[in-house]
Formats: structure tokens, C-alpha cells, sequence
């Protein structure tokens, strides 16, 4: 997805993993997704950069969609689509 | 699919690495057996434990050995003690999570741990000088664990 289409998604839970690093942004995401039902969206915030690599490594493992990342004022914005 | 990983280690970084692994395997939905043998069983004891009986050099080992994630080394540049705790304030300074904070996930998270019953006779630990909630078995329960596992790590 594009930043503009990224922009535009109003998440339906959003977790705040600032300031952690490896693994706490996965595991913020592990705790979020199962708050959110199936087909809605979590948005995880992240300041570790290797995030952008694992959190899409993650959703494909659990089976969830990686939706893309922007970058806002000194941290990440990640979504993940729960599908299951 | 379950991973396994056996802790031989005793050292800060090294046992770091293994609860990193162990943490992110299990957050990504696999489960997570952890076997600590030799000097890694040091990661499992508690800093105050009850005093046993034991053999002069069990008891020097004992005495020798760090009680605890908090009292551990790390493998290079370790200059008795003073590395491990520059260590530790710089992985504070960079969020990275503490041991004992690693530790406590995998707990949570349900990661199984193992103590090896043999270097525990012979290191001269008894259960109760170990934390609480770890199982007590040998090589066949870790063999039967890897074959159960796609990817087995020695750390």
C-alpha cells in the first residue's frame, strides 16, 4: 500500500511498542492482534527499525496481512490486517 | 512448529541471545523448549538459596559460580565483572530488554525449561537452589523435544 493509502486507515486498535527493541515490537503485536477481530486493522508503533523487516516476517508466519509502514516523526507506523 | 534450544552457556551476552530467540520464536506462535545444561544451569539459580550439604569442591563451585542473571559475565571483555555491568547500561540506554526482564517474558509467554539432572549432580545444585517452574530431565527428553522441532540451536 502507499503512504497516501496507509495515511487514509483508521485502525481499529493501535499498539505502542516505542522505545522497545528486539523482540518487544513483536510481541506488542502478538498481544494486540488477538484485541482486534478478524479483517480489522492494528497499527503498531515502533521506534526499532529492524521492525520493518520482522513485523512483516511476523504476520506471514501467524497469517495475517502486512499492510506497509510509514515513517512519522521519529518512529514507525506498522499495519497488520488480522485474517485469522 | 516447536524450536529447541539448549543453553550451555553461562554467559550475560550469550544468554541473552537465547532468550531473545526464545521470546521471538514464541511471540511468531511456535513453541519454545529451552535445555539448560552445564554452566547455564547458573542463569536458573536463585541469588538466596538454601543451604545443602555437599562436597568440598561442589561447595567451591557453588561459591565460585554467579547465583543469578544479575551476577553473570559476559564471554569478551568481561575484566571481572566491570564489563558485564557497562554492558547492561548501555543495552538500558538502547532499550533493550534486561535478562531477568527476558526471562520473565518467556515465562509468560509459556517457553519450557528444562534443567539437565546430570550437571546438576554434578555442579552439586539441588532443585530447590534453582527458580521455580522448570522441569528436570536428561538427554533423551531434550532428544525427544528436537525431534519434535524444526530448528534446535546450541548457545
Amino acid at each position: 500500500m502507499s503512504v497516501t493509502e496507509l495515511s487514509a486507515i483508521q485502525p481499529q486498535k493501535t499498539v505502542d511498542a516505542r522505545g522497545t527493541s528486539c523482540p518487544g515490537p513483536i510481541l506488542a503485536a502478538k498481544k494486540g492482534i488477538v484485541e482486534v477481530k478478524v479483517g480489522e486493522i492494528m497499527a503498531v508503533l515502533a521506534t526499532d527499525s529492524g521492525t520493518k523487516k520482522d513485523l512483516p516476517a511476523w504476520a506471514k508466519k501467524m497469517g495475517h496481512e502486512y499492510l506497509g509502514e510509514m515513517e512519522e516523526s521519529g518512529y514507525l507506523k506498522l499495519f497488520v490486517k488480522r485474517m485469522k | 512448529m516447536k524450536k529447541t534450544i539448549i543453553v550451555f552457556s553461562g554467559d550475560l551476552d550469550k544468554a541473552l541471545a537465547a532468550f531473545i530467540i526464545a521470546n521471538g520464536a514464541a511471540a511468531m506462535g511456535d513453541d519454545v523448549t529451552m535445555f539448560f545444561t552445564f554452566w547455564a544451569l547458573n542463569i536458573l539459580r536463585k541469588p538466596q538459596a538454601p543451604a545443602h550439604k555437599k562436597s568440598f569442591l561442589q561447595g567451591m563451585f557453588g561459591g565460585m559460580m554467579p547465583k543469578g542473571p544479575a551476577k553473570l559475565g559476559i564471554s569478551k571483555m568481561n575484566f571481572g565483572g566491570m564489563g558485564a555491568k557497562m554492558m547492561r547500561r548501555v543495552m538500558r540506554q538502547q532499550n533493550v530488554n534486561s535478562l531477568e526482564e527476558l526471562i520473565q517474558t518467556a515465562r509468560e509467554q509459556g517457553v519450557k525449561m528444562i534443567a539437565c539432572t546430570m550437571s546438576m549432580d554434578v555442579l552439586g545444585f539441588k532443585e530447590d537452589e534453582l527458580v521455580d517452574g522448570l522441569e528436570y530431565a536428561g538427554v533423551a527428553t531434550y532428544l525427544g523435544e528436537a525431534d519434535e522441532s524444526n530448528v534446535s540451536l546450541f548457545i
